[in-house]
């Protein structure tokens, strides 16, 4: 399973604009490199991130090469009700890694 | 630790200049396919500035972690919201960096990651609102190890 660290905050107030972080550990090998022998390393990324919360979607990204080796990214969502968040990274080969997290909202 | 190889040295650089001059020109992407890239997502629609924060290092030592802010201003309400932001780069061989994209939910439209950047060069971002218009940014980063060009 592939080193994901993410961040949410321990609670939030309903209606609140939280940020969340979400950071996979990943080459994003861009297929530009080349080996000691002179061959072209394949290009293996990760194309696609999604967050969701109790499955609606809040926020998604598609990328591509230009995209650094392990990927960070800050978005925000606005907190309304206590659920679940899912985080979701597909690689070009379909495999699909996942790490889910408690979001708790005072009401 | 063994001494490095004369016989090593030449081999590594030999593959190097074959991998560079054995790349094809069109390979490279340079402004018109940045433009052809941004017409194959958003059309041939107006794009006005403003609206769109791009915040970039003005020197970024190494292109290959490039750190990134977008912020575009809008209220983010069910009626009027941002849906995408594209990110595309002027010298990468691949002009698009990536694409985000946001929804009511998301309460801001603020994203920051880290990108490549293989070279000093103009990144743009363009972003497309629920109305359909499109606003767009620019900024400059001067990049002392080009991603791509070093091994």
């Amino acid at each position: 399973m592939r080193n994901i660290r993410l961040s949410v905050p321990d609670n939030a107030k309903s209606g609140d604009v939280i940020e969340l972080k979400a950071m996979i550990r990943h080459d994003m090998e861009s297929g530009y490199r080349v080996n000691i022998q002179g061959q072209t390393i394949a290009r293996n990324i990760l194309t696609f991130f999604e967050c969701r919360f109790d499955d609606n979607v809040i926020f998604s990204a598609d990328f591509h090469p230009g995209v650094s080796a392990n990927p960070l990214l800050k978005f925000h969502m606005r907190a309304q009700k206590s659920g679940t968040l899912t985080f979701e990274w597909t690689e070009q080969t379909g495999q699909i890694f996942t790490k889910t997290a408690a979001l708790a909202v005072l009401e | 630790m063994t001494p490095i190889k004369r016989r090593d040295v030449l081999r590594i650089s030999g593959g190097v200049a074959v991998s560079l001059t054995l790349l094809p020109k069109s390979a490279w992407a340079d402004e018109p396919a940045m433009r052809k890239s941004i017409r194959d997502m958003f059309g041939d629609k107006p794009i006005q500035d403003g609206r769109v924060t791009l915040t970039i290092p003005t020197l970024s030592e190494n292109g290959y972690s490039v750190s990134m802010n977008v912020e575009v201003e809008s209220p983010m309400t069910e009626n009027d919201y941002v849906t995408k932001l594209a990110i595309f780069s002027e010298r990468n061989p691949i002009p698009l960096i990536a694409a985000y994209h946001f929804t009511p939910a998301s309460g801001r439209a603020r994203i920051a990651s880290n990108i490549r950047l293989g070279g000093t060069q103009n990144v743009h971002a363009i972003a497309q609102m629920s109305d359909g218009s499109l606003w767009r940014a620019s900024a400059k980063t001067f990049v002392t190890l080009a991603a791509c060009v070093v091994l």
